[in-house]
């Protein structure tokens, strides 16, 4: 009788838009979704600082550079408010990070291309900040309260980061033939692995339907994917550049943009670690923590020290 | 490697953003120590000039009211309106009340 | 001091900020924390803060129409006035932590100072703002000199290796030269002398709250302040200004 009362209460606190809490009951299929959707956004935020802090060092101008470092700054916070998220619902942020590191966790297939030119700095703000903006907006009114108000904050921060990117593709688009060049050059290897980030198609889609009842997912893989075309689209008109789809094509019945068949090969090889770049994402991550493993002893050895001094201290007055 | 000698501690973090205002909760993070999860508070959550105080305070220091008793814990103040001012009808004439 | 010695010493103190911000930024994604991943990058970015305003300075004083980024990008590294220390590697972060801390305590001396000048207004002004930013660097680099030094005996060991690899860097800041004096006869900047005793102090009560040895080498590298570098500072050039030269005609 008692866990039902729970149970009906979340699911009224559900139905009538209500945020669940941390303290909360829920049932454990929730919890755990929601595990996994937190740590997995936030371990794509950390592996995400790779690509682009990749051309911090080569920024071409001291205001693009602390723009970038900027940026990819916010990404360490973004994963931080995420991790925090997760951790009220019981984990702790180490066992999270040790699941990443030891690729039993996943993470947006998107960070395992390479950024091959500082072009690929403007295309992954536009496309791939822009892709995340999609999926991120409708989570600042999901279920659980401390994902909810993480990805508002997330959310408010974010807007900088896609602008950023466009205005580096406008730059590019406006400058010099090379320049334009490698603008169009890094809008074709972007364009169909930000699509793919929306995920596989609805009807291979295997959590959508249960985080959708509880609006922990607000909208389809296939929904998002099609206004993210819808509203990219026009925006690549007016760079000048040219998308590199053969059957892109404005329907005026429908209202969209009809566009061509996703490589799902391709996609499905990246999750499974095939991707140009996984190894390596995985080995600077193991390598930073293995290699700060030393300095993170010193800080709990010496808060440790000053704590017995103090309360030696303490019991000596 | 030991994972839980090198496991810092969970901080929450409050912040007060404009003097006048309270603090309010604005997440958590991980540090070794006060002041080390001071400094990274002010490096996480005010970097937009979001801030003029924080608080910082150990996770396992909150102690929080149990959802379970929400109804025990708060209904029982929805009943008396008597509480508040609206409940009293006062002629027009009254000023200043 | 004449206006040829003026745009130098501007030089010294932009290209100090950019070259260690530039080290820095290496850090990002690979901290071994991701709270110290957001603190490096922030003190990286207010390092190329100080730069910018210190190179925009320099470039209107020379009066030749070199911008920022011109000075940032297209100088060789026989041009650039960079202390040693400031382009050492990243090493590990015990180093990059002693780096830290011997360049923030000798900057915190050298901004205040600046802060109160009135020969060069405009720097006075950068300095006033740059202080609170180099006494926030500073407070972050002693903690973890302490922290590190007074950890585990691994930390002490490393971080202690570090500061000996370091020392001779140290001696630079403080070096003195034709224009050093020249500064000191106008009042812009304290003798170099009594500066390096007070840096000596700080450094001295800091090293032994973190329970280590000061080294007592005397021997000191330089080279930095005229243009001759160690070989670190090509590199760090090369992958810092590829994209301009490559395309100098762009504009980003």
């Amino acid at each position: 009788m008692e866990a039902m009362n729970l149970n009906d209460r979340f699911e009224d606190y559900i139905a009538a838009d209500q945020k669940i809490e941390a303290k909360d009951w829920m049932p454990d299929e929730y919890r755990k979704t929601l595990i996994r959707q937190i740590s997995q956004h936030a371990h794509s935020e950390i592996v995400g600082m790779l690509p682009e802090g990749n051309w911090i060092t080569r920024a071409p101008s001291l205001k693009r550079k602390a723009i970038l470092l900027a940026k990819v700054q916010d990404e360490a916070g973004h994963g931080l408010y995420l991790y925090s998220a997760a951790e009220t619902l019981g984990v702790k942020r180490g066992d999270l990070v040790a699941a990443l590191n030891e690729g039993r966790a996943k993470y947006s297939s998107i960070f395992n291309y390479p950024t091959l030119t500082w072009a690929d700095m403007g295309a992954v703000g536009w496309l791939v900040d822009g892709a995340a903006i999609m999926n991120q907006v409708p989570l600042c009114k999901c279920s659980y309260g401390p994902y909810a108000r993480a990805m508002v904050r997330v959310c408010k921060e974010e807007s900088f980061h896609q602008r950023q990117g466009f205005q580096i593709m406008l730059n590019l688009c406006h400058g010099t033939d090379d320049q334009k060049a490698m603008a169009q050059d890094s809008l074709n290897r972007w364009w169909w692995p930000s699509l793919m980030m929306f995920g596989p198609n609805d009807e291979s889609s295997t959590h959508g339907e249960q985080s959708m009842r509880w609006k922990i997912k607000r909208f389809s893989n296939d929904e998002l994917r099609q206004r993210f075309v819808d509203m990219t689209v026009p925006q690549a008109e007016l760079l000048g550049l040219t998308v590199p789809d053969a059957d892109l094509q404005w329907n005026e019945k429908s209202g969209h943009y009809d566009f061509g068949a996703i490589n799902w090969t391709e996609f499905f090889d990246v999750i499974a670690g095939n991707g140009p770049c996984n190894k390596e994402r995985l080995e600077a991550r193991n390598k930073a923590h293995n290699d700060g493993a030393w300095v993170r002893e010193a800080a709990v050895a010496h808060a440790q020290k000053v704590k017995a001094r103090h309360s030696n201290q303490t019991n000596a007055a | 490697m030991n994972q839980s000698s090198s496991d810092w501690p969970l901080w929450e973090v409050f912040v007060r953003s404009r003097q006048g205002l309270s603090h309010k909760h604005v997440g958590s993070l991980h540090a070794a120590d006060a002041g080390m999860a001071i400094s990274n508070a002010r490096d996480v959550y005010t970097r937009r000039q979001e801030g003029v105080s924080i608080w910082v305070l150990p996770a396992d220091a909150i102690s929080a009211s149990s959802p379970v008793d929400k109804d025990i814990l708060f209904d029982p103040a929805n009943d008396k309106v008597y509480r508040h001012a609206s409940f009293y009808d006062l002629p027009d004439e009254v000023k200043n009340m | 001091m004449t206006k040829d010695e003026h745009f130098e010493w501007l030089l010294w103190l932009a290209d100090d900020a950019l070259i260690l911000a530039q080290r820095l930024s290496e850090w990002c994604g690979h901290a071994p924390v991701l709270e110290e991943d957001i603190a490096l990058s922030n003190i990286a970015l207010d390092l190329i803060g100080q730069s910018r305003a210190f190179y925009a300075h320099a470039g209107q004083l020379e009066g030749l129409g070199r911008d920022e980024d011109q000075l940032a990008f297209f100088r060789t590294d026989r041009d650039f006035r960079n202390l040693l220390l400031v382009e050492q590697p990243n090493g590990d972060f015990g180093d990059t932590i002693a780096r830290q801390f011997f360049f923030d305590q000798f900057a915190l001396l050298r901004f205040t100072h600046l802060a109160q000048q009135s020969f060069d207004t405009e720097v006075a002004a950068i300095a006033t703002k740059a202080l609170k930013e180099v006494r926030y660097h500073a407070a972050h680099s002693a903690e973890w000199m302490i922290r590190l030094g007074d950890g585990t005996e691994e930390s002490h060991q490393r971080i202690q290796d570090s500061v000996n690899r370091l020392w001779e860097y140290t001696g630079e800041c403080f070096e003195s030269n034709s224009f050093q004096t020249a500064a000191e006869k106008a009042n812009v900047l304290p003798h170099a002398e009594s500066a390096h005793q007070e840096w000596m102090a700080t450094i001295t009560n800091i090293l032994s709250q973190a329970t280590l040895t000061v080294p007592n080498s005397t021997w000191m590298q330089k080279g930095g302040r005229q243009g001759r570098h160690s070989e670190h500072l090509s590199y760090i050039l090369a992958e810092m200004q590829v994209l301009p030269r490559t395309y100098p005609d762009a504009q980003w």
